[in-house]
């Protein structure tokens, strides 16, 4: 076949000999499909959308995603409504990119073993959020959810919340250094109403909603991840958001 | 193994196939070309692509991005759909909610309606507490008795449903059992609460201390009464339950009884207003009254 010495085939034998050239082609693809797909999303007005409510994580949601991650919650549950019917009439609106904006890194998942819980905050009450980490098939009996009583046990450490604000602060959450300084006190202050850092909690995280913790009074990693999933979802002010200016 | 690749392909003798110049042991390797077939299907899927481009948002420009012929957006496509579906539901939908809940009961057709909605609107927002079957769990109420702490009757259930219990909304159903056994100077002390307790077991004709109970009584009348009702009746108004029909939310022996006398009770419902709309919340209460135990 000596034909095959002049078609542009023969060419691509090049690549296939030569392990370096064959890199630098690699890359040469990969970079402009990044350059296509990703580098616009930086720049380009029509995918960045504006939503009012959007605030980064409390001292103590922040910890109790850090249990979500560490749990691995994510390898069943996802966070990401897709923009599909069926979807929107079981979890609601779909999620909005800007809803994931303080999240480093994202928790979307891909795999629902469990339910979707992007808005799962506020659907059930902190009680059942309680009773269903503990025991899941205690409210759920046909539930495959493995027990997390444990969580329960472990006393949360507050002191660490600090450290994790100042690293996202640098990676461009907007924290300001008095809620980085107040982190450990605010956690405790959101926990519970009686707290008596409860007040400069509310005043540094106007937005934010202080949760019930157990009868113990103990401030643990079960109470962080409660009041996480109780605020998953719900900080988007859907009233006010415009759908038609947004579509895409 | 020949490493030199400069030289002219050799050919197999056999298959009359290129081969790539590898050889071990003297067995070479082919260089079998990709068959026409799938050659020519990859081929057109790029033409198939440029068709794509035409008519799907695809490429970024300096602004904005190409929005394709049609302006099909996958957020544009969920509307229409949701909005069809509305429009599909619209004729009962719309019927239901002007039409108050005692008409619906009697309206065969609507009820049918009514209780096939509510079953689906169940399965998602009310079963991961109260059981796929209603049936309830430890703390969260069973719906298919005619036990009911806010109230039976189906438009009592309605606005269970839509303000909750104890929940952020305004026209929330309130009323918490005070914890009588917590703080620096608890309003009762420990004798009392296992006195108190052992009068609340008697009043479900549970087996109690007869000298405890009967001490209980006063702490009883002086202390619950003015919620739970003198015979223990409960109150729905408060959302207090009824103490003697042996029905327990929280579990029926005395430990279960003196931890919710020390530390107080009130579980939380979410309000579903604002969540589903009016006609599923309607629906949900046809559902759920029809379950068992609904007051006419």
């Amino acid at each position: 076949m000596a034909a095959q010495n002049t078609s542009l085939w023969s060419k691509h034998a090049i690549f296939e000999k030569n392990s370096i050239i064959l890199v630098l082609g690699v890359l040469i693809v990969i970079s402009f499909g990044g350059l296509v797909q990703i580098a616009p999303l930086f720049y380009l007005k029509s995918t960045i959308e504006k939503v009012e409510g959007m605030r980064p994580y409390t001292p103590l949601e922040l910890a109790g995603r850090d249990i979500y991650v560490r749990e691995g919650c994510y390898t069943c549950h996802s966070q990401m409504i897709r923009a599909l019917k069926d979807e929107v009439e079981r979890y609601g609106h779909y999620s909005l990119a800007s809803e994931s904006m303080y999240d480093r890194p994202f928790q979307w998942g891909s795999k629902r073993n469990g339910p979707d819980l992007a808005r799962v905050g506020g659907k059930y009450s902190d009680d059942w959020q309680r009773a269903h980490l503990a025991a899941p098939r205690s409210v759920v009996p046909g539930s495959i959810m493995p027990n997390y009583a444990f969580l329960f046990n472990a006393e949360l450490k507050v002191d660490r919340i600090a450290e994790n604000m100042k690293v996202l602060q640098i990676e461009g959450v907007p924290y300001t250094d008095e809620q980085i300084a107040n982190a450990a006190a605010d956690a405790r202050g959101q926990s519970n109403a009686d707290d008596a850092g409860n007040s400069a909690f509310a005043k540094r995280w106007p937005t934010a909603v202080t949760r019930t913790v157990g009868a113990t009074g103990k401030l643990t990693e079960a109470d962080a991840l409660v009041a996480y999933l109780q605020m998953l979802g719900t900080l988007v002010d859907f009233k006010v958001y415009d759908a038609k200016a947004n579509l895409r | 193994m020949s490493s030199t690749q400069t030289h002219a392909p050799e050919i197999d003798a056999v298959t009359g196939t290129a081969t790539t110049g590898h050889s071990w042991d003297g067995i070479a390797e082919l260089n079998t070309p990709l068959p026409k077939w799938w050659l020519w299907i990859f081929y057109a899927t790029i033409v198939w692509s440029f068709g794509y481009f035409v008519v799907y948002p695809s490429w970024p420009l300096a602004t904005s991005h190409t929005t394709g012929v049609f302006g099909w957006t996958s957020r544009g496509e969920v509307a229409s759909d949701i909005e069809d579906l509305k429009k599909l539901r619209s004729g009962n939908n719309a019927k239901l909610a002007a039409m108050p809940l005692a008409d619906v009961t009697k309206d065969p057709q609507m009820l049918d309606f009514a209780k096939a909605q509510g079953k689906a609107a169940f399965g998602d927002n009310c079963a991961p507490c109260h059981g796929a079957g209603g049936g309830g769990a430890v703390g969260f109420p069973s719906l298919v008795d005619d036990d009911w702490l806010w109230g039976g009757k189906i438009d009592q259930i309605e606005q269970t449903i839509k303000f909750g219990v104890r929940s952020a909304h305004a026209e929330t159903r309130a009323g918490a059992m005070t914890a009588f056994g917590t703080g620096s100077s608890p309003i009762l002390k420990k004798d009392q609460i296992e006195q108190v307790a052992d009068y609340v077991l008697t009043l479900s004709k549970q087996q109690a201390d007869a000298k405890s109970a009967e001490a209980g009584k006063a702490v009883y009348a002086e202390n619950c009464a003015v919620c739970h009702g003198d015979e223990g009746k409960g109150n729905q108004e408060l959302g207090a339950p009824n103490l003697t029909d042996g029905i327990w939310l929280y579990g029926k022996d005395k430990a279960a009884i003196v931890y919710g006398v020390v530390n107080g009770r009130g579980g939380v419902m979410p309000n579903f207003a604002g969540r589903i709309d009016d006609a599923t919340i309607k629906s949900l209460a046809v559902y759920v009254h029809q379950l068992g135990g609904g007051v006419k």
